[in-house]
């Protein structure tokens, strides 16, 4: 079977199993990718999942154009990103169609109620955590008052005050890159952090 | 679904994914918190129940979440087109970036400034969660409701604190909303089932 071929069902694996997103897929690429088809080695493996870290987009979409383009190049990485997103695409266009053409139904109503505030929570809890990293580069186990960024924790505090007091006006992306320049800026100012 | 719409939301749905996923770190909730913020709060084009709803679908279908609620979102804006339109918009910033970083792998890690402005990105994404969730649990506390308020509770504490996984606690809530149902159904339908008994 050719390289292009295997990567393909490979990553089509990847992402018809990957149920609950983000971390859950890594894994399933390392059963791939490493283990079962030895394309990469462990090493090359955990830089793979090291950059996906620092890099916008979800994991397995950055893996898959990683792999891809380490191995095949270009049209690699599209066919490996093809065939994690396949997958994707079919079931959630499926779930949508089904989602609209019921949901005014009292019975899905009620199904429904019971999900929106656990959604909520778990953004909750997903705002949590990317705050302590922020915060204190550490999860709740690990935070340390000590280990408290000031320049982080002014960023946020300013960010949160701005989004909550001007709600039409100041835009998310806006919010987000300002504080890369702010914050960069006021590192540069106090020294760069170690 | 898609009556109203023109050609000039394909743009706008392209141009919004794009940008949502070319600044995005963190996991799947962080960008639909942004989606939310975007689709519900700045265009105005999804009410806030669906949104929720969309997330639910989008945590329990396989594949990555951003992708999953791209396909969603662009399907209830304009169809299938729309879906395609949206995943593309998704997906082409982070293959391009990583392409990139392909080739500069070692200048880009050993970058300070980079390292620097991606590391206090956070404390702006952080912020932008926290406001999203902010509305959202005031609108479910705004339900009045005990069990809904409780629930939340319930699920941010075992999200939280007790690694319960989302995917976990996203099928316990539909286990409890489908035995609502069942609950509060033969209320409803109580007569009728009492004359075909007889």
């Amino acid at each position: 079977m050719s390289l292009l071929v295997k990567l393909f069902f490979a990553f089509m694996q990847v992402g018809l199993f990957s149920v609950g997103g983000g971390y859950a897929a890594i894994p399933l690429i390392q059963a791939q990718i490493v283990n079962i088809h030895e394309l990469m080695t462990m090493e090359e493996f955990t830089d793979l999942i090291t950059i996906a870290e620092m890099t916008p987009g979800p994991i397995s979409i950055n893996s898959s154009t990683f792999v891809g383009t380490r191995l095949a190049g270009f049209g690699g990485a599209a066919l490996c990103t093809l065939g994690c997103i396949i997958p994707s695409f079919v079931i959630c266009l499926t779930l949508a169609h089904f989602y609209y053409k019921y949901r005014s139904f009292s019975g899905v109503q009620t199904v429904l109620a019971a999900l929106r505030p656990a959604v909520v929570a778990l953004i909750g809890s997903a705002g949590l955590s990317i705050l302590l990293l922020a915060l204190f580069n550490s999860d709740l186990n690990g935070v340390r008052f000590s280990n408290l960024r000031i320049i982080e924790l002014v960023i946020f505090l300013l960010g949160l005050f701005l989004l909550r007091k001007y709600k039409d006006k100041v835009g998310a992306i806006r919010i987000i890159l300002g504080s890369g320049v702010v914050g960069t800026a006021a590192y540069l100012i106090c020294g760069m952090p170690v | 679904m898609n009556g109203k719409r023109d050609k000039k939301d394909l743009w706008i749905l392209f141009k919004t994914m794009f940008v949502l996923s070319a600044c995005t770190f963190g996991g799947g909730f962080v960008i639909v918190s942004l989606m939310k913020k975007k689709f519900v709060e700045e265009l105005g084009w999804i009410d806030e129940n669906e949104m929720l709803d969309i997330t639910a679908i989008t945590q329990s279908s396989p594949g990555p979440l951003p992708v999953n609620a791209s396909v969603i979102i662009g399907y209830r804006i304009y169809g299938v087109l729309g879906a395609l339109t949206a995943v593309l918009g998704t997906i082409i910033p982070p293959m391009a970036i990583i392409s990139l970083i392909c080739v500069f792998y070692t200048q880009f890690r050993e970058n300070p400034y980079i390292a620097t402005a991606l590391q206090v990105m956070r404390a702006g994404v952080a912020a932008v969660i926290v406001d999203v969730t902010w509305s959202l649990a005031k609108n479910v506390y705004g339900m009045k409701s005990v069990f809904y308020t409780g629930l939340m509770a319930v699920a941010f504490v075992g999200a939280c604190f007790l690694n319960v996984s989302a995917m976990v606690i996203i099928l316990t809530c539909l286990a409890i909303g489908v035995i609502n149902v069942i609950i509060t159904l033969p209320a409803v339908r109580g007569g009728k089932r009492h004359e075909s008994a007889c």
